[in-house]
């Protein structure tokens, strides 16, 4: 079946779709580089990250499909949903843009998947908990990677530094919303299933602020805008990546290699 | 004057594990130490190759002139003497 499939609306359901996504879609943008990196070295490297995250985004559609009581696997929750059912965080899904922008999403996201995993260790659901277990290996060195890029370009050139500063502008706005909780959240605590993400905010602010220290960037001020990617509600450029994501699957249902 | 634009060479070494030496498995260019290790990891050990890498600056190492080769590698060629292969082993010593 190539239509879309529904999501029921579980707290615990959309609180694993929403990591899985972050994982899937960033992967997804980091892929885009595939034959496009500075040079041939970094290609592979940033192929690695892509194809690490794909699957943790693959364990944790996996162990979500289990648990949305509707027998959904990982291929149709990859590739059948509808643009408002996937969770992801609005800026795992902006533009790859230019290599600064890529380094520098990926200091903040990878430091907060690497505290997130941190915490998913202890969940009390112990497929989570071991998935973390093996995906915070994987984050430590994504963090390491981009944050050394970081202070490469950040105290590097006058022309890295404006691209990390113009980069570092436009991702700033779309952070608040890796630290907002809501009825998810309240739910994931209760259950035992992992940290609100609010709870991630002092350390990643006190790992990032070093990281950027180092880079002799400067952190930019908060701003009133709100993006709303984990409740469903994406940019405009969500629409464009499924399109290119899911083609094959709509295209050829059940299609497998 | 010419700018040099160039990232550095460096030459990679992989060991596959821990006991065995690290081998040469080839290079890479990079633009400082912690890079070129990054880089070798990133390269070399995607396939569970690895447990420990070693880069080495291209530029560091002192080779043999290959127009010395016959002058350094052929007197050795009929010193057979110098292989161990003229002792009797215990047959409890494996490979040797």
């Amino acid at each position: 079946m190539s239509s879309s499939i529904k999501i029921p609306a579980t707290p615990e359901l959309h609180y694993l779709l929403r990591l899985s996504d972050t994982c899937l879609i960033l992967g997804q943008r980091l892929g885009e580089w595939c034959g496009h990196a500075p040079i041939l070295e970094e290609d592979i490297a940033l192929s690695n990250m892509a194809l690490d995250l794909i699957g943790q985004s693959r364990a944790l559609l996996t162990l979500a499909g289990q648990r949305s009581g509707e027998g959904y696997d990982e291929d149709q929750l990859a590739f059948l949903r509808d643009e408002i059912d996937y969770r992801n965080p609005t800026l795992a899904e902006l533009p790859r843009g230019d290599f600064a922008f890529t380094v520098l999403r990926n200091v903040i996201l990878s430091t907060w998947l690497k505290l997130m995993w941190e915490r998913l260790h202890d969940s009390s659901d112990a497929e989570l908990a071991a998935i973390a277990g093996k995906a915070l290996k994987e984050a430590r060195y994504h963090q390491q990677h981009a944050a050394d890029w970081a202070v490469r370009l950040g105290d590097g050139t006058d022309e890295s530094r404006r691209r990390c500063e113009a980069a570092l502008a436009t991702l700033w706005l779309y952070t608040p919303e890796l630290f907002e909780d809501d009825a998810v959240d309240a739910a994931a605590t209760a259950a035992g299933l992992g940290p609100a993400w609010s709870q991630l905010r002092e350390p990643w602010l006190a790992e990032i602020s070093e990281i950027l220290g180092e880079a002799t960037l400067a952190i930019p001020g908060e701003a009133a805008f709100r993006s709303s990617g984990k409740r469903g509600l994406h940019s405009e450029h969500m629409g464009y990546l499924l399109v290119e994501m899911q083609y094959l699957q709509r295209s050829y249902p059940g299609g497998a290699w | 004057m010419t700018t040099n634009t160039e990232w550095p060479l460096w030459e990679v070494f992989v060991r596959t594990k821990a006991g065995l030496d690290h081998k040469h498995c080839g290079s890479l260019h990079a633009a400082d130490p912690k890079m070129a290790v990054q880089m070798a990891r990133d390269v070399y050990t995607r396939r569970q190759e690895g447990s420990s890498v070693w880069v080495v600056r291209s530029d560091q190492i002192v080779a043999s002139d290959p127009s010395d080769k016959d002058m350094y590698f052929d007197p050795a060629e009929d010193k057979v003497y110098r292989h161990p292969t003229f002792y009797k082993l215990p047959g409890s010593v494996d490979h040797m």
